[in-house]
This record gives structure tokens, C-alpha cells and sequence, in this order.
């Protein structure tokens, strides 16, 4: 054993720049596929044969393949058949965006059909139009049940976009990579950014437990 | 007021209610009654269309509820219905629990729809619980609530589904207590109860409903004094 992480510190800057990046990607990414998935969700509860056929599919093919092969689809493959030169920033949000966009409608789905039924036939009595109770009545009970497993999805995402590296998109993983062919070693500069994940990760999980505690209130 | 006609309502090939037919005036508190199974809150839930009827016609005020042309949404802001299970919005205040139909779906000033709310919750007896929420009141102040709710939409016409059949029994008078109040105040109710003291007391007239038929129609005191039908006789006598 000849552990040296005095070797790594002059890179250390250069590596941390990576948090910013992966976390940019992340956002973009999980807003992305946030919006998405409640819309995909909404088709598939809703009575219109063809949305609810377009969101199985959907959520069929995205959850069927491999991410990393999606990804090379948008960097690759994209460019070839379009002529368009995608960069690898955006293909990375578009892969990760529609994949979890598949993952989130499936959570929200059971979310919204975890709402008592009585919540919708209360509204409709009332005169109250769908869209109003979607957005006021439905869906904020349902957000609160599935808070948990859309945080599962945060943590998820926020570890599998380490994925990123492989079409060279400069985010912590990669910068580890990186250090390690200038200093020849890899064991210092990846249990480091290994740190920096936990690290993300634990304040992720702090920052969803303290949302459910607020949403608690009503209870 | 309200006129059915010829209402049917089948669950697949099961017939739940067959050929109903009758008129309620404006003012009238009618209560219905049967075994359970008879059908009683599928007709019920027919009249605001939370059920769709197989066949027949519901009129209310001329415009007819099964007509895919009529505007249900508005129609259901002047029909306020209390559920046996009260269904209040849990992540909501009681205050918007009352002000939320209001103000969204009817357009109405925050201002009045509050105000108007603050009345409600004072005629049953609920001022002190307006920042409550549901999950903090017992039943019975859950039920109260519900009614306040409905009322806040300036409804025509009130249904009640059960509205004491999920409630612990030291809890149902106070319930009752309020519908009572609003039935003095010329509301057209219609209520489906098991509560016979209630019905014979309140009601002007009784609906009998068994498997789906509408058996008998009455005046409460000819009614349990003197049914007509085997089966009303049948029904009074297990339970009364």
C-alpha cells in the first residue's frame, strides 16, 4: 500500500470544478424529466387510447434499454443520421432527461392513484374543473406519498450521470480519470471523487427529508 | 325542481336501478331509505352524474343532466352533495377547504368567499377551527365541514349521501342538528338515511328503493305507520 494523496492535491480545484458540472447536468436533466413524467403520468390515467398507448411505449422503451446505450444513441448516432453536431452536454441532458421522465411518470402514476377517489368525486361535486383539481387537489396529495421514491430517483440520477464521462463530458468522474493518466495513479483521485458523491448525496437525502417534514403539517 | 325519468343504471349486466321516475319541488326535503344493496346512493350519486345513467333523463331546473351538451361543471356548483366518508381535502385548511370551490371554480372575490366561509362554519358551530386541518377534527366536526363546503357554493339543491353512517353514535346528533337548520331554511334536500327518526321527522316525503325498483312514495307518517308494500313492511320491521 502506497496510498500518496499528497499527489492529488494540485488537482484538487480542477477536480471540484467537476461538482458544479455534474450538479448543472443533474438539475437540468431532473427538471426535465419532472415535467415529463407528469405529463406522461396524466396520459396514461386519463381516457384517451392514444396517449395512454404513446406513454406505455414510451416508458417501455426507455425503461427497456440500457441508459449508457441511450446516451450513445443521442452522442453518436444522432449526429450521424442528422447531420446535426450535437455536444455532449446537451445529448447527456436529452438521454438522462427522457429516461427518467419513463421512471418519474411510473412513481407519479401510483402517486396519483394512491389518492382516494373520494379526493376527485369530492372536486367534481363542486363544480371543479379537471385541470384545477389536477393541479390543486390530486396532485399535490400524491407529490407528498411519493416524495420518498422521487428522491430515490434524485440520488439515482445523480450517481448514474458519472455515466457522462464516456462521451466526454468533463463532470467529476471524468476529471478523476483524468488526474489519474497525468499522475499515474488512480486509487487517490477516484476514492476522492467517490468522497465528493457521498458527499452529494447526503445532502440531497437531508434536503428530501426536511421537504417531507414540512409537508407534514397537514398531518 | 329536479325531475327523473325512466332512470336505469346498469354495472355491466347488473341492473342497479330500474325505470325510476319522480319529481322533487324546490324546498322539499325528501328522504330515501331501503336495504342496503337497494340502490339507494347509485340514484343519489345519478342526480350530480358522479354516476352516468344507462338510460332515462335528469332534469334539473329544465336543463337535462344526461345531455352530453350540458355544461355538467356548472350544473355541479349549484348541486352540493356530502359524502358518507366527508372527503374534505386533508392538505387544506377548513377555511380552504370552504374557500377553495368558491374562489376557482365559481370565480368569486377571495374577500367574500372568506367572509361568506367565516358565516358557514359559525352557523355549525366550527369558528374556532378555521385554521384546523381535517385530520385534526373528530367525525362529527368533519361532517359539519363537509356541509359548510357544499353550502359555500350557494347550491339550489343539496344531496346527502349517508352522511351520519360513518360517524360514531355520539356524534350523529350534532350532524343531524345541522341538517335540521337547513332544512328549516327552505333548502331542497335529498338525503339517503338509515336514519328513521331523522327521515320521519324532517322529511316531506320518503322514497322506498329495494334492488333497484322505487317501490313506494309517501308522506313519512303513512309511510311507517302504514306501508303499502310487503317489502316496505318487511324493512320497517327489522328495524324499527
Amino acid at each position: 500500500m502506497n496510498l500518496d494523496f499528497g499527489q492529488i492535491t494540485p488537482y484538487i480545484p480542477f477536480m471540484l470544478e467537476g461538482i458544479w458540472v455534474t450538479l448543472k447536468f443533474v438539475f437540468v436533466a431532473l427538471i426535465f424529466g419532472f415535467i415529463l413524467g407528469t405529463l406522461l403520468a396524466l396520459c396514461k390515467i386519463g381516457s384517451i387510447r392514444l396517449l395512454n398507448w404513446f406513454a406505455i411505449v414510451y416508458t417501455s422503451i426507455f425503461r427497456g434499454t440500457p441508459l449508457i446505450l441511450q446516451l450513445m444513441i443521442f452522442y453518436f448516432a444522432i449526429p450521424q443520421l442528422t447531420g446535426y453536431d450535437i455536444s455532449p452536454f446537451l445529448s447527456a441532458i436529452l438521454a438522462f432527461g427522457l429516461n427518467s421522465a419513463a421512471y418519474i411518470s411510473e412513481i407519479i402514476r401510483a402517486g396519483i392513484q394512491a389518492v382516494d377517489k373520494g379526493q376527485t368525486e369530492a372536486a367534481m361535486a363542486l363544480g371543479i374543473p379537471y385541470k384545477q383539481m389536477m393541479k390543486d387537489i390530486i396532485l399535490p396529495q400524491a407529490f407528498k406519498n411519493i416524495l420518498p421514491a422521487l428522491m430515490n430517483e434524485v440520488i439515482t440520477l445523480t450517481k448514474e450521470s458519472a455515466l457522462v464521462s464516456t462521451i466526454s463530458v468533463l463532470d467529476l468522474m471524468r476529471r478523476a480519470q483524468v488526474v489519474g493518466s497525468d499522475i499515474y495513479r488512480s486509487f487517490e483521485p477516484l476514492l476522492f471523487v467517490g468522497f465528493i458523491y457521498w458527499l452529494m448525496v447526503f445532502v440531497l437525502s437531508s434536503i428530501g427529508k426536511v421537504i417531507e417534514g414540512r409537508l407534514k403539517v397537514s398531518d | 325542481m329536479i325531475r327523473v325519468e325512466n332512470l336505469s343504471k346498469s354495472f355491466g349486466k347488473n341492473e342497479v336501478l330500474s325505470n325510476i321516475s319522480t319529481q322533487i319541488s324546490k324546498g322539499e326535503v325528501v328522504a330515501i331509505i331501503g336495504p342496503s344493496g337497494s340502490g339507494k346512493s347509485t340514484f343519489l350519486r345519478c342526480l350530480n352524474v358522479l354516476e352516468t345513467p344507462s338510460s332515462g333523463k335528469i332534469l334539473v331546473e329544465n336543463h337535462d343532466l344526461t345531455d352530453s351538451k350540458t355544461p355538467i361543471y356548472k350544473m355541479r356548483q349549484q348541486i352540493g352533495m356530502v359524502f358518507q366518508h366527508f372527503h374534505l381535502f386533508p392538505h387544506m385548511t377548513v377555511l380552504e377547504n370552504l374557500t377553495y370551490a368558491p374562489i376557482k371554480a365559481k370565480g368569486m372575490k377571495k374577500q367574500t368567499a372568506e367572509q361568506s366561509a367565516k358565516n358557514l362554519l359559525l352557523k355549525v358551530g366550527l369558528s374556532e377551527k378555521e385554521s384546523s386541518y381535517p385530520s385534526s377534527l373528530s367525525g362529527g366536526q368533519k361532517q359539519r365541514v363537509a356541509i359548510a363546503r357544499a353550502l359555500a357554493m350557494e347550491p339550489e339543491l343539496m344531496l346527502f349521501d349517508e352522511p351520519t353512517s360513518a360517524l360514531d353514535p355520539e356524534m350523529v346528533k350534532e350532524v343531524l342538528e345541522v341538517m335540521k337548520d337547513l332544512a328549516k331554511t327552505g333548502m331542497t334536500m335529498i338525503v339517503v338515511t338509515h336514519e328513521m327518526g331523522f327521515a320521519r321527522e324532517v322529511a316531506d316525503r320518503i322514497l322506498f328503493l329495494d334492488h333497484g325498483v322505487l317501490l313506494e312514495e309517501g308522506q313519512p307518517n303513512d309511510f311507517f305507520t302504514n306501508p303499502k308494500t310487503e317489502r316496505a313492511k318487511d324493512f320497517l320491521d327489522k328495524i324499527l
